[in-house]
């Protein structure tokens, strides 16, 4: 099984509010390119930096054909040094700039924390206002097929507790876009993590620039009886698993906060006091991390609204190992999450 | 190169106003007004007004904790300086950065930073801002010999070079890094830069002389402006007070005195005023009208700074996002 197919590629599910975008069917990769595209065309700010950007698979497509189109002063290459090449953006940013630095796994990411925890998002802060950093960073979390415990980790919560740097985690090709969109437009550090999983899903993207807000989650599937908030791919996972529990009288109602700093509170505390069970899923370790976040929110603003305890379902407390056998069982998906929401359904006090 | 005598004086006074202030800060510091650690530049003037006697306000700087001077020479604003060391509102920081981390756009002074070389990049693509939009500023670097045992100095220069940028990197080799002599972290003496000319332009100088020092960057300025890339000055000079507080501060058995004696002796600012008057550039009574119009603006400084009001608490979460 080559790794590029370890997913085949399929259209995106049909949330319920999908409807009709005015977009046409394009991929996960198409949207985020196309995002680039329209950015580097109307604002000669934006430039689009990257160790690999202008390589033949073009960091999984998404940036393919931009250095042709845009030159190698707003597209280029860079040399294997995360830590400078942060600091380098930073410093582009502060000067007037809108620097978008592409890394195809989040693993590398921890050579630039330096630049991104202490400087990027810090800056505005520490000086008073006085300048501000308008970049984004993008990484794409590479699961799957023997990656092994440095190509493959879902870092979002080591990243979730940085004060200044907003956090982004889309999961239709929609978001992908609108999100993108935004960040470049926002004049804050913004990290974007995609996820392999979802490129090779197709769906409605309109072709003009429209931005998904940062900061508010969407309701994919209503339902009154148990919450899902589901991370990134995961929501595809958690809405595939309410369909089947509509079958068995289960109506899950399914959440996608799209952002994760700033997290939208409201969304996720209305549904939880409307259904009274919550289960949260994310592709990341479960200790300190956004599961264990967004339950400790949860518990302390609408626990009185709870009939079950909050379920959490999370990658293991462990590095991803690479044997196929052993990482099939490292990884989550439906058959979790359904024993998790079925856990909060027969509880009994 | 031909220096201009008002040019002289003024570095001259600049250097005065810079140690007359950082004089002012440590003899008050122990009142425990300014409630942030401060690291004086003593001894280090020379470095920071030759470079920036060099440049424009429309050229950056990208600095460090040890940075009055830096901010002062570059032109930053005295009253916001000694406010910001009070952690008043008024401060360039509005008192949410304290002493390591001071700013002034204005200038071009983009911010300082107390990570050790955590400016170095963000100097670094200052110039890569210049470049892709076609100004005609340069960038310059301020960084200690403890910057230059991190890689991150390494990453930074290969790009700029990559990239021909307008970025200058200034090397304050002052010795010390807290109380860790050079020589423990590096073998002989392996900061400077040796790579081929045409790659990087290298120079390593006496810190202590604002002369050279200004003719230096100078030239580097005029290089980087043509586009013909960055350059790399190794400037000795040496940390006459510790690393933080003032001098009543300094642990004692790390350093032998009588080194910081012996550089006392090459004071850039002492030395410099001596060879103005014995070229008949100033007299003993010019010095003095100088002095007593810089104490009368520090004091001014430190009524204003101590007259400011502190931040209120309720204005903690301003400025986590723009």
């Amino acid at each position: 099984m080559p790794w590029s197919k370890i997913k085949p590629d399929t259209d995106e599910l049909n949330y319920c509010h999908n409807g009709n975008c005015g977009g046409r069917q394009i991929s996960y990769a198409q949207a985020v390119n196309e995002g680039l595209r329209q950015s580097l065309t109307l604002d000669e700010r934006v430039f689009v930096m990257g160790q690999g950007v202008d390589d033949p698979s073009g960091m999984f497509g998404t940036t393919r054909g931009l250095q042709e189109e845009f030159g190698k002063k707003r597209v280029f290459d860079t040399p294997l040094a995360e830590t400078a090449l942060t600091g380098v953006a930073n410093g582009a940013a502060i000067g007037g700039m809108r620097p978008v630095y592409f890394h195809n796994r989040p693993d590398f990411l921890l050579l630039a924390m330096d630049q991104l925890v202490n400087h990027a998002s810090k800056w505005h802060f520490m000086f008073g206002g006085a300048v501000n950093v308008p970049l984004v960073l993008w990484a794409c979390i590479g699961r799957g097929w023997g990656s092994a415990a440095q190509h493959s980790q879902a870092l979002q919560g080591i990243f979730f507790h940085v004060p200044g740097l907003k956090l982004l985690m889309p999961s239709t090709c929609y978001d992908a876009k609108g999100l993108l969109l935004a960040a470049i437009k926002d004049d804050n550090p913004v990290l974007i993590l995609d996820h392999r999983y979802n490129f090779k899903q197709k769906g409605m993207v309109p072709e003009d620039m429209y931005t998904v807000p940062i900061g508010k989650g969407i309701v994919r599937r209503p339902g009154r009886d148990v919450t899902i908030v589901a991370i990134s791919h995961l929501v595809a996972d958690a809405f595939m698993t309410a369909e089947k529990l509509a079958g068995q009288g289960v109506d899950v109602e399914v959440i996608d906060p799209r952002t994760l700093r700033p997290l939208d509170e409201a969304l996720i505390l209305n549904s939880v006091m409307k259904t009274g069970r919550l289960v949260i899923a994310d592709t990341g370790w479960k200790t300190g991390g956004v599961t264990a976040e967004i339950a400790a929110l949860v518990s302390s603003k609408a626990f009185r609204f709870l009939k079950a305890p909050i379920e959490r379902v999370a990658c293991p407390d462990l590095p991803t190992p690479a044997g196929y056998t052993l990482e099939d069982a490292y990884y989550i998906g439906q058959s979790d999450i359904k024993h998790a929401v079925m856990k909060t359904i027969d509880f009994e006090r | 190169m031909q220096i201009a005598d008002n040019t002289k004086i003024l570095m001259f006074y600049e250097m005065k106003r810079i140690r007359m202030v950082q004089d002012h800060i440590e003899s008050h510091y122990l009142q425990d007004e300014m409630k942030t650690p401060v690291h004086l530049c003593i001894g280090q003037e020379a470095v920071a007004v030759g470079a920036c006697s060099a440049l424009q306000k429309t050229d950056y700087i990208s600095s460090n904790h040890r940075s009055h001077g830096h901010y002062l020479a570059k032109g930053g604003n005295l009253n916001n300086l000694i406010a910001e060391l009070h952690c008043k509102m008024t401060g360039c920081s509005k008192g949410y950065g304290g002493s390591m981390h001071i700013v002034d756009t204005s200038v071009g002074h983009m911010g300082s930073s107390s990570i050790v070389g955590g400016g170095i990049p963000i100097g670094t693509g200052l110039g890569l801002a210049i470049s892709m939009k076609q100004q005609n500023s340069v960038s310059v670097i301020f960084f200690g010999d403890g910057a230059a045992d991190e890689g991150v100095l390494y990453e930074s220069i290969n790009f700029a070079i990559l990239k021909k940028l307008p970025v200058i990197y200034i090397l304050e080799n002052n010795q010390w890094s807290v109380c860790s002599h050079v020589s423990s972290r590096q073998a002989g003496k392996n900061i400077f830069h040796h790579a081929p000319q045409k790659l990087l332009m290298t120079k390593k100088i006496d810190g202590n002389n604002v002369l050279e020092v200004y003719e230096t960057v100078s030239e580097a300025v005029n290089f980087a402006r043509k586009g013909y890339g960055p350059s790399f000055i190794e400037c000795e000079t040496y940390r006459i007070l510790g690393h933080a507080g003032c001098a009543s501060q300094d642990a004692d058995g790390y350093r032998d005195l009588k080194e910081a004696d012996e550089w006392k002796k090459k004071c850039p600012v002492n030395t410099f005023q001596e060879k103005l008057i014995q070229g008949n550039f100033l007299s003993i009574e010019d010095i003095e009208n100088m002095e007593s119009r810089i104490q009368a603006e520090i004091e001014d400084a430190f009524d204003f700074a101590q007259k400011s009001p502190l931040p209120p608490s309720h204005e903690m979460t301003n400025y986590l996002f723009k």
